[in-house]
């Protein structure tokens, strides 16, 4: 699998990240090499074997419906570069 | 009497018999860290107020001898990856300079219940990723058995700053070997418990599936006090295991007669350094007369296991670090107002080199086409390699490892090659793919004074047999009492 300076633009647009040109390069060349060594798993047959996700048995975990406090909403907001109005502030998304 | 080279167990009987007080140990080390820190930088932030007066309080329940634990007073570090109420956590990432969490996390919540007085919050590669502490996006931490050394990663300020007596333990997190590795490099002792047995809640997630919180003690005894603390379901993480936390104290008895002690050859390889082996070798020889069996056992999968933690750990990490998009918390980089913009100029400005490197990764083997190949192709040979752990323990209680192919190496030595840092974790990462518990301890140095970390492998929930033979091990050698001098 060869990864070009196409598939690293493509991914990083994905993972939002506004990749500087040296950026670009450095990754497309190192992706290839651990990619290369990741290889190596398509040696082995895992044709009827389940993927393990966790290791911990796969329960849901109920508990009592019970009213408890929650995170007060100015310690919520604490943390928040821009807020108004108790929300958080984000740039315009529709014109 | 020099305070700050007590163990906790030592230190607490000393608040017991009031030879001491906790405010008195928590200026001995404060004094400590002001001496050294500006050579070791094994923290991000030092908390000396609230220490004080943690102190404070814990020297007031110990004169009431109300409540009192083993940890009642004993001053600790705890890795800047958890959540402390109104202290900065910044996971030594540029994206949370100036984090606040409003809340404590479980494990830090727990430590503090318990008494222990917290110093402040120890340097770690940004996000735990690394294996050196050289992605810290404030400063690498320097190893105080050689300056010009790291320390080891992720957790390697918890592990300096044990070494180098600045506390008298600290917490970390290991989702590949961040406890083993630094606790091999640092020549302390380091715990990784079962997955699920210590609560997340709190602990800024990397890989969910693989993370695991542990501590860092100078002797085997007060990594069984810490665990005692530690360990224990929490209704706050669905992924905490329902069952007894035992007193693992009770586990430390030197009697390991009949202890069949797994030795798998693929952890025995070619390449890896000479003093290491003997060390591990000799180590194995120490168990054996002390009266534990030392029997053969195989790990086939064991070279996949690199291959399988980088897809599988990158492609959680692509996910997790998701959240960090300038809204919420953390740093805001907003240069034309557009939403998009905004998200990917924060990203980018706010995670270091490593981080980018592995959330394009795990974005990459989790994208359209390629997910079979990689992320669900590894999670296949995640299972094989936990298959050979049941295996292997049908015929034994216990492994034996080396904890690293090399003792600590030179600042500098692997950072243009990702790859060749990946493989200092190369027999650290099998053991939380399995999700069993593991610990590493001093069972040596080599000709230049550098520590040599063995490891002990456990069957899933025995922290127990861990415990006992790491305590009978450590009883017959004299290592684990070694301080660097700086």
């Amino acid at each position: 699998m060869s990864i070009t300076k196409k598939d690293v633009l493509h991914v990083a647009d994905l993972a939002r990240l506004a990749l500087t040109e040296k950026e670009i390069d450095l990754y497309t060349g190192q992706l290839q090499r651990i990619l290369s060594y990741v290889e190596k798993l398509s040696e082995l047959d895992t044709s009827g074997v389940a993927p393990t996700t966790t290791t911990v048995p796969p329960e849901t975990a109920f508990r009592e419906d019970r009213v408890t406090p929650s995170l007060a909403q100015e310690d919520a907001l604490r943390n928040a570069p821009l807020s108004e109005k108790g929300c958080f502030k984000v740039p315009k998304i529709i014109e | 009497m020099d305070l700050t080279s007590l163990t906790i167990h030592g230190l607490s009987e000393k608040l017991k018999n009031r030879e001491t007080t906790s405010v008195e140990a928590t200026k001995a080390f404060l004094k400590r860290i002001e001496e050294v820190e500006p050579k070791v930088r094994a923290f991000i932030t030092v908390t000396a107020g609230e220490a004080l007066k943690s102190a404070g309080e814990a020297d007031k329940r110990i004169a009431k001898g109300e409540g009192i634990t083993p940890l009642t007073g004993v001053p600790i570090a705890v890795k800047d990856i958890f959540c402390t109420k109104d202290i900065r956590t910044t996971c030594a990432s540029k994206i949370l300079e100036g984090f606040i969490p409003p809340y404590d996390s479980t494990v830090v919540r727990k430590l503090k219940e318990a008494g222990a007085v917290i110093l402040g919050k120890n340097n770690m590669d940004e996000f735990a990723m690394g294996s050196s502490t050289e992605n810290s996006a404030f400063s690498p931490t320097y190893n105080p058995w050689a300056l010009d050394r790291v320390p080891g990663g992720s957790s390697g300020g918890s592990a300096a700053s044990v070494a180098a007596s600045e506390c008298v333990a600290s917490i970390g997190t290991d989702t590949g070997g961040s406890i083993r590795q630094p606790a091999s490099c640092c020549g302390v002792v380091g715990l990784k418990p079962t997955y699920g047995r210590v609560s997340r809640f709190g602990m800024i997630a990397f890989a969910s599936s693989l993370d695991q919180a542990g501590p860092f003690t100078k002797d085997t005894t007060d990594a069984a006090i810490m665990l005692n603390a530690m360990a224990g379901h929490d209704p706050s993480d669905s992924t905490s295991i329902k069952a007894e936390v035992p007193d693992y104290r009770t586990f430390l008895t030197g009697e390991v007669k009949g202890l069949k002690v797994g030795i798998p050859k693929e952890y025995f390889i070619e390449g890896m350094d000479k003093e290491v082996e003997a060390s591990v070798r000799e180590a194995l020889e120490v168990l054996k007369k002390a009266g534990a069996a030392l029997v053969p056992v195989t790990l086939p999968h064991t070279e996949y296991a690199v291959g399988v933690y980088y897809l599988v750990a990158t492609a959680e990490a692509s996910s997790n670090l998701a959240r960090y998009d300038g809204v919420k918390y953390g740093l805001r980089v907003d240069e034309t107002g557009s939403l998009l913009d905004m998200y990917k100029k924060t990203r980018d400005e706010g995670f270091g080199g490593e981080v980018k490197r592995r959330i394009m990764l795990g974005t990459y083997s989790l994208s359209a086409g390629y997910y079979d190949a990689y992320y669900k192709k590894a999670s296949e040979v995640r299972t094989l390699i936990k298959n050979d752990f049941d295996e292997a323990f049908k015929s034994c209680d216990i492994i034996a490892t080396p904890t690293a192919p090399t003792a600590a190496f030179k600042l500098g030595e692997r950072v243009e090659d990702p790859l060749t840092m990946y493989l200092s974790d190369i027999f650290t990462i099998s053991c939380n793919l399995a999700g069993i518990p593991g610990i590493s301890l001093p069972c040596g140095f080599t000709k230049e004074g550098l520590p040599v970390g063995l490891q002990l492998l456990g069957r899933t929930l025995d922290e127990g047999t861990v415990l006992k033979t790491a305590y009978a091990y450590e009883s017959a050698t004299e290592w684990h009492t070694r301080r660097p001098k700086i």
